[in-house]
């Protein structure tokens, strides 16, 4: 294998690897920012639960490239353009998560949300600092899969031009440099990796009482 | 819009050796295909860990890290070395519809109730008994989204190899890429499509036939609490 | 009958489980193990269908020794019935009942019909047989457990902890339900409890087993409330001991007194106590003469009285708890069809349990 080609290319990677970071990452923030609504809208009434989940999820069957290749039409925006691959991301990441959020929120103890009234919490004021919270784990394990699959999902973009370090495959492919294809592959497996490793030390850092918890159980577990 | 309506209303694309007929029949083909084999593969494999309980952490992190691997690069990679034709492409969805069924497997069997498969071997079941006639039926609506997800991995993955010269209803996108025909693009896109969101239905559908009654939850509230997984034999808790 | 012949067991650990257990648990009796926690009574039990293997010593089923089968095929020979039941959740109440039979090569039908006469047996109605163990409730579950581990009709049947997951009340009724049951079938039955109110109801023999995996005593539970073995057994028996100890004392030869009695429409009395009874006899409260207004007795008049002491059946604690619960101080005595005989009192039944004590009856 042609190892030479990637000193000789090291900033076109370089270039790749953040566009790769910017394509993979803006979905799954627009994502959160969309899901949290809905999910507490799922969470809440039935119809719309009955409507959001299903939908979602038919969301979620549609094959990568061909969402891609759709888009356009609905946005008016031409086939080359960064949007639709930004665009059909995000919709996965809220297929993914509308679920993650509807279930964390359901999950949070009525005894909870029943104290929270009881102390004086108004219902906005409640869900952003009790329940909010407390969904965290659950959404957090969401968005690290979301984060994950969009991060290798990026590449299907390298079809129609555009798809970060997913450019690597098409140009090793056609001017037959595997060094290259193997390069895009590390290091997406690589990104994401760090991506996930990233979210869940957010996740903990943002939720220190389930450390603690999780600690006391293991103890109380080895002395036993 | 009205663009890709014509495409697909054109009589002419819908007959000959390019036309969308065998265009389906050939995504269709790939996809039973390389399901029915990684069924093969992964079933057992995934029920035997299950029954046994050895291996569970490499069939969950085997199953996790597959969503980090970028089809296209795999597909292009294995192409590079394999070479053009059928086999390349073959192998890489295998290897993609493998890890879901397999997990789905595992966790399906893993989460029977642990009380049911002492009473089943109380009750004097072979070890093959156990597997065949009580965990694997009850493991079955895992194993089925298992099955679920592999499916649309696949159909999604065939049309990408499209690209390296896989036929199927990929085509009609890179064709349309190539010779800049985005109606044909949108309307194979479409297609597509439809057709994941068939086959999901269909799978959904073939749950509901093939699963227990039983298992569907009349009201999971009301079973007993599953006991702690006894380990093979450990001071019973008498 | 199930023979324990020097049967230890030890896990890979190093803990030993169970320790040089003797002991023979008679045909056609409940044996009952109990212990606390970690006592191996579990353990013991589940070496009987070779769940788990012993390390040494032998065990005689029937006199054959187990080691002689293979796993499975002594299994189909053994009912065995679990703390949550175990039934499978993919398989209706009468095909869960139906394993063993087909296990046994039973065809279809045959094992359906005799699925179906093991649901009458326990008392489900014959409408369960389609439903799924998920629509049932934790006692119906345990009784789909003892049908489907009778079904084949084995001479042995293991129960592992089988009534402890359900509330006190079902527990009682499937308690009752299967001293019925062995009363028509004569089953050599093995029974796991942690709780000695239970062992002491239903065994014909308790062992209790110690900590360790020690046998501390194995005995009829009068003698084990009457003379515990040492210290250990004492406490696990309990502090009401002797006077649950008395419901293993025959109470034939207790006297029986006059009670005046009233029917409904008659004058009551001007004072003291008298039990209102029905045209035949059979009791239905007590009228306290002194606050009963002048005039025939009416429903309204009526005081609830205490438990019944049954004459035919009883021991000497149902004569003592009826004359205790009852509001005038005098127990009322039935026969067998329930009229009332007369009145016990508990000045009578202690001296009873002192004649007992002196002739060496049983205590």
């Amino acid at each position: 294998m042609n190892w030479g080609w990637i000193p000789r290319n090291i900033d076109l990677v370089a270039s790749l690897t953040w566009e790769h970071m910017v394509l993979a990452l803006v979905p799954v923030l627009l994502g959160l920012a969309i899901s949290i609504p809905l999910g507490w809208l799922a969470g809440r009434t039935r119809i719309a639960r009955a409507v959001l989940v299903p939908v979602t999820g038919l969301l979620y069957t549609v094959p990568s490239l061909a969402l891609i290749v759709v888009l356009p039409i609905v946005l008016g925006t031409r086939i080359l353009d960064p949007l639709n691959l930004i665009v059909a991301l995000t919709i996965y990441t809220v297929a993914l998560l509308v679920r993650s959020v509807a279930d964390a929120l359901a999950a949070v103890p009525a005894v909870t949300i029943a104290a929270a009234t009881a102390m004086g919490y108004r219902p906005f004021r409640r869900f952003v600092s009790v329940e909010l919270p407390l969904a965290v784990p659950v959404v957090v394990a969401g968005l690290r899969v979301a984060a994950v699959s969009n991060t290798s999902m990026v590449t299907v973009g390298a079809l129609v031009g555009l798809g970060g370090l997913g450019r690597l495959f098409t140009d090793g492919f056609q001017r037959d440099i595997p060094a290259e294809i193997v390069t895009g592959i590390v290091l997406v497996l690589a990104l994401a990796l760090l991506v996930d490793g990233l979210l869940l030390a957010i996740g903990r850092w943002i939720t220190p009482w389930t450390r603690v918890g999780a600690g006391a159980r293991v103890r109380a577990g080895a002395a036993a | 819009m009205n663009a890709v309506i014509a495409w697909l209303t054109d009589p002419a694309h819908w007959s000959g050796g390019a036309g969308v007929p065998v265009r389906l029949l050939e995504h269709l083909w790939y996809t039973a295909l390389t399901v029915a084999i990684a069924v093969v593969i992964a079933i057992p494999a995934g029920a035997l860990v299950g029954h046994t309980g050895r291996g569970g952490f490499l069939v969950v992190s085997l199953a996790n890290s597959l969503r980090a691997l970028p089809t296209l690069g795999l597909l292009v990679l294995l192409v590079s070395f394999i070479g053009i034709g059928l086999g390349a492409p073959l192998i890489a969805l295998v290897v993609l519809a493998v890890p879901p069924i397999l997990a789905g497997t595992y966790a399906g069997v893993q989460a029977v109730d642990r009380s049911v498969v002492d009473a089943a071997r109380g009750m004097g079941m072979s070890e093959r008994e156990i597997l065949l006639q009580v965990e694997l039926p009850n493991a079955l609506p895992l194993i089925i989204g298992g099955v679920r997800s592999a499916t649309l991995q696949v159909i999604s993955t065939a049309t990408i190899a499209a690209y390296v010269g896989l036929g199927g209803l990929g085509r009609f996108i890179i064709d349309g890429l190539a010779v800049r025909d985005y109606p044909q693009m949108a309307a194979g896109s479409l297609l597509v499509a439809l057709l994941a969101v068939a086959a999901d239905l269909a799978l959904a559908w073939s749950q509901r036939l093939l699963v227990s009654p039983g298992l569907r939850s009349v009201s999971a509230s009301r079973r007993p609490t599953p006991a702690p997984r006894p380990a093979a034999e450990r001071p019973a808790a008498a | 009958m199930i023979e324990f012949r020097g049967v230890t067991k030890q896990f890979p650990d190093g803990t030993t489980a169970v320790d040089d257990l003797d002991l023979v648990a008679d045909a056609g009796r409940i044996t009952v193990f109990v212990g606390p926690s970690g006592c191996g009574k579990t353990t013991s039990l589940r070496m009987v269908n070779r769940m788990i293997e012993p390390t040494w010593g032998t065990i005689l089923v029937n006199g054959a020794d187990i080691m002689d089968h293979d796993p499975a095929e002594l299994r189909r020979g053994i009912g065995y019935v679990i703390q949550q039941a175990g039934l499978f959740p993919h398989r209706t109440i009468l095909d869960n009942v139906a394993t063993v039979p087909l296990l046994l090569g039973w065809n279809k039908k045959q094992a359906r019909e005799r699925a179906a006469e093991l649901m009458e047996l326990v008392g489900l109605a014959p409408e369960m047989a389609g439903r799924y163990p998920a629509q049932l409730s934790g006692g119906q579950q345990q009784r789909v457990g003892v049908a489907r581990a009778l079904a084949a009709d084995p001479p042995v049947l293991l129960m592992d902890e089988p009534f402890s997951a359900v509330d006190p009340v079902v527990r009682e009724s499937l308690q009752d339900e299967l001293l019925r049951l062995q009363s028509e079938l004569g089953k050599t039955i093995v029974f796991v409890t942690h709780d000695i109110d239970e062992a002491i109801k239903l065994g014909d023999k308790v062992a209790v087993f110690r900590t360790g995996g020690v046998l501390a005593q194995y005995d009829e539970p009068g003698v084990l409330l009457s003379r515990p073995a040492d210290d250990f057994v004492d406490n696990f028996v309990g502090r009401d001991r002797g006077y649950r100890g008395l419901g293993f004392l025959s109470s034939d030869g207790l006297p029986i007194g006059e009670l005046a009695t009233v029917s409904v429409g008659d004058a009551g009395p001007s004072e003291g106590w008298a039990l209102v009874v029905d045209g035949e006899r059979r009791p239905l409260g007590w009228l306290d003469g002194g606050t009963q207004a002048n005039g025939a007795v009416t429903a309204g008049d009526l005081v609830p009285g205490g438990s019944l002491y049954d004459t035919d059946s009883g021991s000497l604690r149902s004569a003592l708890d009826a004359a205790l619960s009852s509001p005038s101080g005098q127990g009322v005595a039935i026969d067998g069809e329930g009229r009332v005989v007369g009145s016990v009192s508990a000045d009578e039944v202690l001296r009873a349990l002192a004649d007992a004590r002196r002739t060496g009856a049983a205590a």
